[in-house]
């Protein structure tokens, strides 16, 4: 965890009281609407059907118990009792009202939570790793270098009215698992030849209505240089990133429009100009936010406990553990991914209740601690493995132990139509339908890792252009439609599905996708090869053929 | 439209002279850059003060090479949402020394002042006199500061660092 | 959301009211022949020229304080009943169509 000291709260709380007072200038008129929508977009406020979205940022996914009692009172005390978590690690509030938002983020601040740069043509959350810190294997823990970029786009002075808004996400381990190609600039930690430490540097990449895999601009800068490589990254893009139209505003776009080589030079010549500058981070500001950064007093324990052992003998324990228990880098311990996609229900959200009984649990298992994963999960980073079974049959008592972790019904779903005023169609119904529909867990088991993601609009927060399945809600006179794509991926190998053929209407969804799945069942030539693997090998074609042929 | 200057109210000095307007034999002028460009000399030779007023989608490096004998450089913000003139105020303190007056023009509204000042504004016509009227007030709601930029704020970095630096050193 | 401005040329087809987001809390409400804003649809003025349609719009919109982001919203009239003309107003009028968590 990170500890907040007296200036990162000073911070947050002179924020707090500058938003009260804008909220004030709205309420009185002073400040119209078109003023104050950049102010409220800045603190994570936007305006969608019903009421005012109010969204908090978890940077780099990592929370403690008593934060996340404080997101479950926010649900209680000021909202409808639960929460939407997102896949940029932030939770999503759907009924605050604006009067109420500085109370709230007050209340925020007293835990070290903040809502800045959730929303608005700025530095958005930078996210990472949900496991960050406790994978096995990783090259450091990539949240040291999270809270440095967090601290330094915060309020930054050159960089809060970009062109659009802007994503970083950092990754210290090999299987990607913070989708670092989809982002504006994902950076993956790694080492040198002289084993010093630095990324490779992507940029480029985003989903919407013009997805684009990110490209890497420059193969090592140190750690020592990231600061002013970003800021080189970003003052380019202040200054040529397109303006005069919203859909093209995006760095993606400029990156394309240059090509990476003169996008890359441009960098490289402003980098060069800004020289040795107060930017450059000697190791002792490193270590200074490095220290701050503590670690649990792991235990000695055995790899195989006989807890575990004993527990071994019930299946549904059995399966649970294998679908949604991870390796730690300490032996003895495991990283436990909590579903927060049980059958029927909505993608991502968490109940207050849960929330609190999540935070006790995190307690007494976890050392306090809670991550927030890009698909929606949680995850408990440091249980004993002697633990596992009481805490599975706590998770249980909860609806949190749904064994389904990356499997069919693990879904990334936006909030589609039923809470947001950009959705064309509906984008959680049609994933509790699924659910449904495969809510059989041997099926599920048998058809393996599978993710879907679904998206109301084109501005794809549900990430469908990267789900093995991809469904995009469009609106056809005045009807629901669905396009499908499939073979996406967000991962290190990172790629855009391909569209299967025309769209098809809501009730027909669920079926198409069912189509899809036996065909895959019947294409695959063992049982091991993954649906996303099926796709690359055989093509769309086969795939196309099963759900058009008789529609 | 009020102007701020050294963070208070004050008259403006500067005439601003339109494209084809006749320029005034003395007195501090604003002259709009593509103007200026065409032919400086006898602009800067005046008896006058010379400005100049520079659009957000020029590269500042047109204007370098005249920055020791302007008295003011005037960036636009021609709404409050395009930030380009904060990458342009940066470089044209801190990349090219310049000391002049630097004023910020446009949508200049009260919620901006911070981050105009941190990218080194001194001068601001403000849109509403409520704005700047609180332009002091305003500048008082931030103490801590993430990012070094060349206004010479000290960085909540730095000051961690000092912190401890002072309590080893007292052990 | 369309924009007010993007309506400016929109041409209604059929019955139709303002409807909008209050200010202080965001509760979607729809204007009143009074010139107000209520949250109950059954209150709201309803127009069926395109002429009336944006005279009613621009004296919503001109109301910045009271509500956000108005715009021309379609309705379907049944023997003096009104209901939302499609399913984004109808879940706009009614709440979401999906289950909550699961108890």
């Amino acid at each position: 965890m990170y500890a907040y000291d007296e200036l990162d709260r000073t911070l947050i709380n002179e924020r707090v009281s500058e938003f009260r007072d804008q909220v004030k200038r709205r309420l009185s008129g002073e400040l119209t609407e078109d003023e104050f929508k950049i102010l409220r977009l800045q603190n994570g406020v936007y305006l969608q059907l019903h009421a005012y979205m109010f969204r908090v940022a978890i940077p780099y996914g990592t929370l403690s118990s008593k934060q996340l009692r404080r997101l479950a009172h926010i649900a209680r005390r000021y909202d409808r009792g639960y929460g939407h978590f997102t896949t940029r690690q932030n939770i999503q509030f759907n009924w605050i009202k604006l009067a109420e938002l500085p109370d709230a983020l007050a209340e925020l601040a007293e835990v070290g939570i903040h809502a800045m740069q959730t929303s608005g043509n700025n530095m958005r959350n930078v996210t990472s790793d949900q496991w960050a810190g406790v994978a096995p294997g990783e090259v450091e823990d990539p949240r040291i270098w999270s809270e440095i970029l967090r601290q330094h786009t915060t309020l930054h002075p050159e960089f809060s009215f970009l062109p659009r808004k802007f994503k970083i996400a950092i990754t210290a381990s090999e299987h990607d698992r913070a989708a670092i190609k989809i982002h504006d600039i994902g950076l993956r930690l790694h080492k040198n030849a002289d084993g010093e430490t630095g990324f490779e540097v992507l940029v480029g990449g985003g989903l919407g209505r013009t997805p684009f895999i990110a490209k890497t601009i420059k193969p090592f800068v140190h750690g020592r240089d990231i600061l002013s490589y970003v800021e080189a990254i970003l003052r380019v893009y202040n200054q040529y990133g397109r303006r005069d139209n919203i859909y093209k505003a995006r760095i993606k776009i400029l990156v394309h429009e240059l090509g990476i080589e003169k996008f890359a030079r441009e960098v490289d010549e402003e980098w060069r100009q800004m020289g040795h500058s107060a930017l450059t981070l000697d190791h002792s500001a490193i270590e200074e936010v490095r220290s701050r950064f503590s670690y649990p007093p792991y235990e000695k324990l055995p790899h195989m406990p006989d807890e575990l052992k004993e527990a071994a003998h019930d299946p549904l324990f059995e399966r649970w553990r294998k679908n949604s228990v991870a390796p730690h880098k300490v032996q003895g311990y495991s990283i436990v991914t909590l579903s927060l996609k049980p059958v029927g229900g909505p993608p991502g959200d968490a109940s207050a209740d849960q929330m609190d009984a999540l935070a006790d649990l995190a307690d007494r298992y976890s050392f306090g601690e809670i991550r927030v994963g890009h698909e929606q999960n949680l995850a408990l980073p440091h249980v004993a493995k002697r633990d596992l079974p009481q805490l599975w049959k706590a998770l249980d008592r909860l609806g949190l132990a749904t064994p389904n972790v990356n499997l069919v019904t693990d879904i990334i779903a936006c909030p589609g139509l039923d809470y947001c005023s950009l959705a064309n169609a509906r984008s959680i119904p049609i994933a509790q339908e699924l659910t449904r529909r495969f809510a059989n867990h041997d099926t599920a088991d048998m058809i393996g890792r599978l993710h879907i993601n679904i998206s109301g609009c084109i501005n794809a927060c549900g990430h469908h252009h990267v789900g093995h399945i991809g469904i995009l809600g469009v609106e056809k006179n005045g009807e629901e439609f669905y396009q499908i794509t499939i073979g996406g991926r967000a991962d290190e190998n990172a790629q855009m599905g391909v569209l299967i053929g025309p769209a098809v209407p809501y009730a027909e969804v669920a079926d198409v996708i069912e189509d899809i799945v036996e065909a895959y069942l019947a294409l695959r030539d063992r049982p091991e090869e993954l649906f996303v693997d099926t796709v690359k090998r055989l093509g769309v074609e086969p795939f196309k053929e099963r759900v058009y042929a008789t529609r | 439209m009020p102007l701020v200057k050294n963070g208070r109210i004050t008259t403006d000095l500067f005439v601003h002279v339109a494209d084809g307007a006749e320029l005034p034999g003395d007195g501090a002028v604003f002259i709009p850059a593509a103007r200026f460009l065409e032919d400086p000399e006898p602009i800067l030779k005046r008896a006058g003060k010379t400005g100049v007023i520079w659009p957000n989608n020029r590269a500042v490096d047109d204007l370098v090479p005249y920055l020791g004998r302007l008295a003011a450089v005037a960036l636009v913000f021609p709404t409050f949402r395009d930030g380009r003139a904060y990458s342009q105020a940066r470089l044209l303190r801190e990349r090219h020394g310049y000391d002049g007056e630097l004023r910020a023009t446009g949508q200049v509204l009260r919620d901006q002042f911070v981050f105009m000042s941190r990218a080194g504004f001194d001068a601001f016509e403000v849109k509403k006199d409520a704005d700047a009227d609180a332009f002091a007030e305003t500048m008082k709601r931030y103490s801590v500061f993430y990012q070094p930029t060349g206004d010479g704020r000290v960085t909540a970095l730095n000051r961690r660092m000092q912190l401890r630096h002072s309590e080893s050193a007292g052990q | 959301m369309t924009s007010p401005l993007e309506q400016k040329k929109i041409r209604i087809a059929g019955p139709s009211v303002v409807t909008a987001n209050r200010t202080w809390d965001g509760v979607v409400v729809y204007r009143t022949a009074q010139q107000g804003w209520s949250t109950v649809l059954s209150d709201a003025a309803i127009v069926s020229t395109s002429d009336d349609a944006r005279a009613l719009l621009a004296e919503s919109v001109a109301d910045d304080v009271g509500a956000v982001g108005a715009y021309i919203a379609p309705v379907e009239l049944n023997g003096g009943v009104i209901k939302p003309g499609n399913l984004r107003e109808h879940i706009r009028s009614k709440g979401v169509t999906i289950d909550l968590l699961p108890a």
